[in-house]
């Protein structure tokens, strides 16, 4: 009977877009350059694996703004904004996301302002330090961190918490 | 019938679902406005004024991608932080991302390329920055405004909102997008020659201008910052802190902003009227703050 909620959604999307649907597959994309899969549809749920930038993943089900989607042998939920309907082609190995040239209507992506043109705006601009925006990035906050915070400082929604 | 063929038939039938669900998005704010407006969150005039910054945007918010975001906000934020000093306080630092984070986590755009983080920059002024994809810089004097966690949460809360809204990234002109696009239309452009990179180099740094000036010196539309406010109420109530704060917040700044400044009194309409405008939302107020979270708030901001 697992069918059923998905029939839901779909009966509701299709009310909500009047009608007018484009055929898609039920394949995706990550758009971010490392997604991590969750256990339960929630920040605060475990990660149970990560998947990098432009990987397909198949999904599984819909709720709310959560997927749950499989990659390979793993399984987990991520929100819809780390995921998109177009195709991105990564380069076979790179591992440099910035040097990937993607497909369809994001063919122009990969082209565009990406690690090369960062790296020319650096060559033409060397008096714009990059250094502290480095290392804002690696300020790194673990969705245990962030559960613990919240507990420990009793910041509580009234509807159950961070989505 | 099988779980697998079941699956399969799941999979046909959720594509159009998934179509619209994945363009929720990126409608941006329109949705949300209609969003809100149900919930009883946002004031019709608030909604309105919402929809009408969405249909201004630009045609590259409409296009950019979260990693093409990712790159203008690295370059915006080094092009911010080439006039301003960091500050150099790792517990306030820690504590700032920590609370920032869970605002990001409850926000309408958790996932972009590279994550949201966020910096303290070492000024008096009253001031706070959000670069595309989530560079986040707020000053010491901003944060001196703030009296307790919630307070900040708010501050982070708006900035996060313009991340979320495209703000930022709608501030690039027309033809700089067009001119990048241009170039990169040209036929084998998968790999660039040397003169398409310093064309694209020269349509990004115009890019970074459009951004910087807009941030620094004429501030977005009252309508933009109405619509911030807006969402970080809605942001502030998911995560369980106190949407009152925003308002309260906005209250020590009308005290302590200085007429004529170069900061938010510059760049922002005035706090009172963002305060009028918050009076017309209305919510519950959550329940009282711990003593933990108060005290944890005077620990991290000791020094600043």
């Amino acid at each position: 009977m697992r069918i059923r909620p998905h029939l839901l959604a779909v009966a509701l999307a299709m009310v909500m877009a009047g009608g007018a649907y484009a055929a898609v597959s039920a394949d995706m994309s990550v758009q971010i350059r490392n997604a991590q899969l969750r256990a339960t549809p929630s920040y605060l749920g475990k990660v149970s694996g990560n998947v990098p930038y432009a990987q397909r993943v198949q999904i599984m089900q819909v709720q709310g703004d959560w997927f749950e989607v499989r990659s390979g042998t793993a399984t987990g939920w991520l929100h819809k904004s780390a995921l998109t309907t177009k195709k991105i082609a990564a380069k076979s190995g790179a591992a440099d996301v910035g040097a990937t040239a993607s497909g369809e209507e994001l063919a122009l992506a990969g082209k565009g302002f990406n690690a090369d043109v960062e790296a020319d705006f650096k060559k033409k601009n060397a008096k714009i330090d990059f250094g502290p925006i480095d290392r804002m990035e690696k300020i790194k906050v673990s969705p245990g961190d962030a559960r613990a915070f919240l507990e420990q400082g009793g910041v509580k929604a009234a509807t159950g918490g961070a989505r | 019938m099988s779980r697998a063929r079941n699956l399969t038939g799941m999979r046909i039938l959720l594509a159009p679902a998934l179509a619209v669900l994945l363009a929720l998005p990126f409608v941006g704010c329109r949705a949300m406005a209609r969003a809100g407006q149900a919930a009883g969150v946002v004031t019709p005039e608030q909604a309105d004024a919402m929809i009408k910054t969405g249909d201004s945007f630009g045609k590259a918010l409409e296009q950019i991608t979260p990693e093409q975001e990712y790159y203008v906000g690295r370059a915006v934020g080094a092009t911010l932080m080439s006039t301003h000093k960091g500050y150099d306080n790792a517990a306030a630092t820690r504590y700032v991302n920590l609370v920032g984070q869970t605002l990001a986590m409850g926000s309408d755009k958790p996932e972009t390329f590279g994550g949201y983080h966020f910096l303290i920059f070492d000024s008096d002024e009253i001031n706070a920055f959000a670069a595309p994809g989530g560079l986040i810089f707020l000053s010491r004097g901003m944060l001196r405004l703030c009296k307790t966690e919630d307070e900040l949460a708010a501050v982070l809360a708006h900035e996060v909102a313009h991340v979320n809204l495209g703000h930022a990234i709608a501030a690039i002109s027309n033809s700089r997008w067009t001119q990048a696009f241009t170039i990169l239309g040209t036929e084998g452009a998968k790999s660039f020659g040397g003169e398409q990179l310093s064309q694209l180099t020269t349509a990004f740094e115009g890019s970074i201008d459009d951004i910087t000036s807009k941030l620094v010196t004429s501030g977005y539309a009252r309508g933009q910052e109405r619509a911030a406010d807006a969402l970080a109420v809605t942001i502030l109530r998911r995560v369980g802190y106190d949407p009152g704060a925003l308002a309260r917040v906005l209250g020590n700044m009308a005290h302590d902003l200085k007429p004529g400044g170069v900061d938010f009194a510059k760049t922002h309409p005035p706090p009172q009227a963002r305060i009028a405008d918050l009076s017309k939302m209305k919510f519950a107020p959550p329940a009282p703050a711990p003593a933990a979270r108060q005290q944890r708030f005077q620990q991290s901001m000791r020094g600043v």
